[in-house]
């Protein structure tokens, strides 16, 4: 696997910086091409896929936690005086819910994620790269890519939809703490309007974009992490590089999808 | 006399971009022999060394291990030879995210189809060879430098591989862990019959282990011979580079 070579310089000129960015663009490409290359052909080391799961995954649950109640309380409270001058409040529970499901919910969980997993995949890959354990994998016949890139790709592509179905359960009862701060409405009034709101086909392109974000945080940080170099200042520059390009590419991502998902199911849009 | 030859450089030439860092080297290693690359810091030598082992590929030459050429290999093929191959990293390159034993464990579990028994011996075993036992279930942060470069030695030398590479084994430590270091890569080397190449700029470890040696200056082979030939040579920089070794030592 060949990649371009970036050009660091603490005074970048314009044409440097055009260079990195394409050389950035191309090198990502070469690397998510390697990953589908590899990701089929065993071992497939799922005890690491298991433990980054954990790693990258599991300890994620009490930022998302706090992220999703504050998304549902926030969205609902900010919410209440519009729809209350329209006399319409009592579809609040359909637009929190709705809005959490479609969009909110697997935005702000991937950018969250991206933030937490994104820059320590970046800072440890980035650190095993220039104190030379990734070269010392490399010459004790072990695949470095397949045993530390795929895992974590595969890790956090599988995880990140789990997260994005508990942030948004999440929400929707930060949703309803909200209503009851503003007026009194019973769980089960909320719980079923909920439930009328949303309908399975919503789920489906919000959940399934999640996949894509997870994808992106995997192999954005593996990226940045894998091609770290010039010492303690490289690890640096991977892990916050990580975290800027993975957010970017989540909402560039996001605005494809929607379009994708408009086109696909029509109804929805 | 091709067969004594475990490896054979032809006409080696590395760049990284404009800069020359190995010019047209030629070069050979007989089996069962302690070579020594000699040079100031930043003449190729860890490159050298990277070359051999296809971490980096040349622009031109050939490297042949027991008359393979390693530039032409695919990755399957040169994997087969990385496994009889031991690598000891300047910092010895320890997985920081697992224990000794772990560290230990990780290349035969990967590469060889040993039970958890075979394991362990041969993980007992390798630590015996560099008197840390004691240090088995510790984590690399908890090691020192001289612990961490014994380690890394006894992860090289548990596949018991034909070839041993040495970068910088003794930078960074002190006169007496040095000189420990070096006498124990001599007792490795005649305990488990290996052929070494240790690249260096400590002469008191030259001294130890070499059999022969050779001196990189200005991307070139500059002297090959033996240490003592080496030190006494008349050319004007070997001397006044091992007179300033002599004084530091």
């Amino acid at each position: 696997m060949n990649l371009p070579q970036l050009k660091f310089n603490k005074r970048a000129t314009a044409s440097e910086i055009v260079f990195n960015f394409f050389a950035s663009i191309g090198g990502l490409t070469i690397f998510v091409v390697e990953f589908f290359k590899q990701v089929f052909i065993p071992p497939y080391e799922i005890a690491e896929v298991k433990k980054h799961m954990d790693e990258l995954g599991v300890k994620t649950f009490p930022i998302v936690s706090v992220t999703g109640l504050i998304i549902g309380l926030v969205l609902a409270l900010q919410s209440w005086p519009v729809l209350a001058r329209f006399g319409a409040t009592d579809f609040l529970p359909a637009m929190v819910s709705l809005s959490v499901v479609r969009e909110l919910g697997p935005v702000i969980t991937a950018l969250i994620f991206a933030g937490r997993v994104s820059s320590g995949i970046g800072a440890e890959l980035g650190s095993m790269r220039v104190t030379e354990q990734i070269d010392a994998m490399e010459v004790s016949a072990i695949n470095p890519f397949k045993y530390l890139v795929v895992t974590r790709v595969v890790a956090t592509t599988m995880i990140l939809p789990v997260l994005t179905v508990y942030v948004v359960f999440i929400a929707i009862i930060g949703g309803y703490i909200a209503v009851i701060i503003a007026e009194s409405m019973s769980f089960t009034y909320y719980q079923n309007a909920v439930i009328n709101a949303i309908e399975f086909g919503d789920f489906i392109p919000g959940i399934a974009k999640t996949f894509v974000f997870g994808f992106i945080v995997g192999i954005v940080g593996s990226f940045k992490g894998f091609t770290a170099e010039g010492g303690t200042e490289g690890v640096g520059r991977a892990s916050t590089t990580a975290v800027v390009m993975a957010s970017l590419l989540i909402l560039i991502f996001d605005m494809i999808l929607v379009k994708i998902t408009m086109w696909l199911w029509p109804t929805l849009g | 006399m091709a067969d004594s030859r475990l490896i054979r450089i032809e006409n080696l030439t590395k760049r990284f971009g404009d800069l020359v860092v190995l010019n047209d080297i030629s070069l050979h290693v007989d089996y069962g022999e302690n070579f020594v690359v000699f040079g100031q810091s930043g003449t190729g030598k860890s490159v050298l060394l990277k070359c051999i082992i296809g971490l980096l590929k040349p622009e031109a030459g050939n490297i042949f291990i027991k008359d393979k050429n390693i530039i032409e290999l695919k990755k399957k093929e040169l994997n087969k030879i990385r496994k009889n191959i031991g690598f000891l990293f300047q910092g010895a390159a320890l997985y920081d995210s697992m224990t000794v034993r772990e560290n230990l464990e990780f290349t035969l579990k990967k590469n060889f189809n040993f039970t958890q028994k075979e394991i362990d011996e041969k993980v007992i075993n390798a630590l015996e060879h560099v008197s840390l036992e004691e240090a088995i279930d510790k984590m690399p942060s908890e090691l020192s430098g001289g612990m961490k470069k014994r380690i890394g030695l006894a992860r090289s030398i548990i596949t018991e591989p034909e070839l041993m590479l040495y970068d910088e084994p003794t930078t960074g430590l002190d006169p007496i862990t040095s000189k420990e270091i070096s006498e124990l890569i001599l007792t490795l080397q005649k305990r488990l019959n290996m052929t070494s190449i240790v690249v260096t700029h400590d002469l008191i470890c030259a001294n130890i282990i070499a059999d022969r040696a050779i001196f990189l200056r200005d991307s070139k082979i500059s002297y090959e011979g033996t240490i003592d030939e080496l030190v006494q040579s008349d050319d004007y920089f070997l001397r006044n580079f091992f007179s300033k070794e002599i004084i530091k030592e």
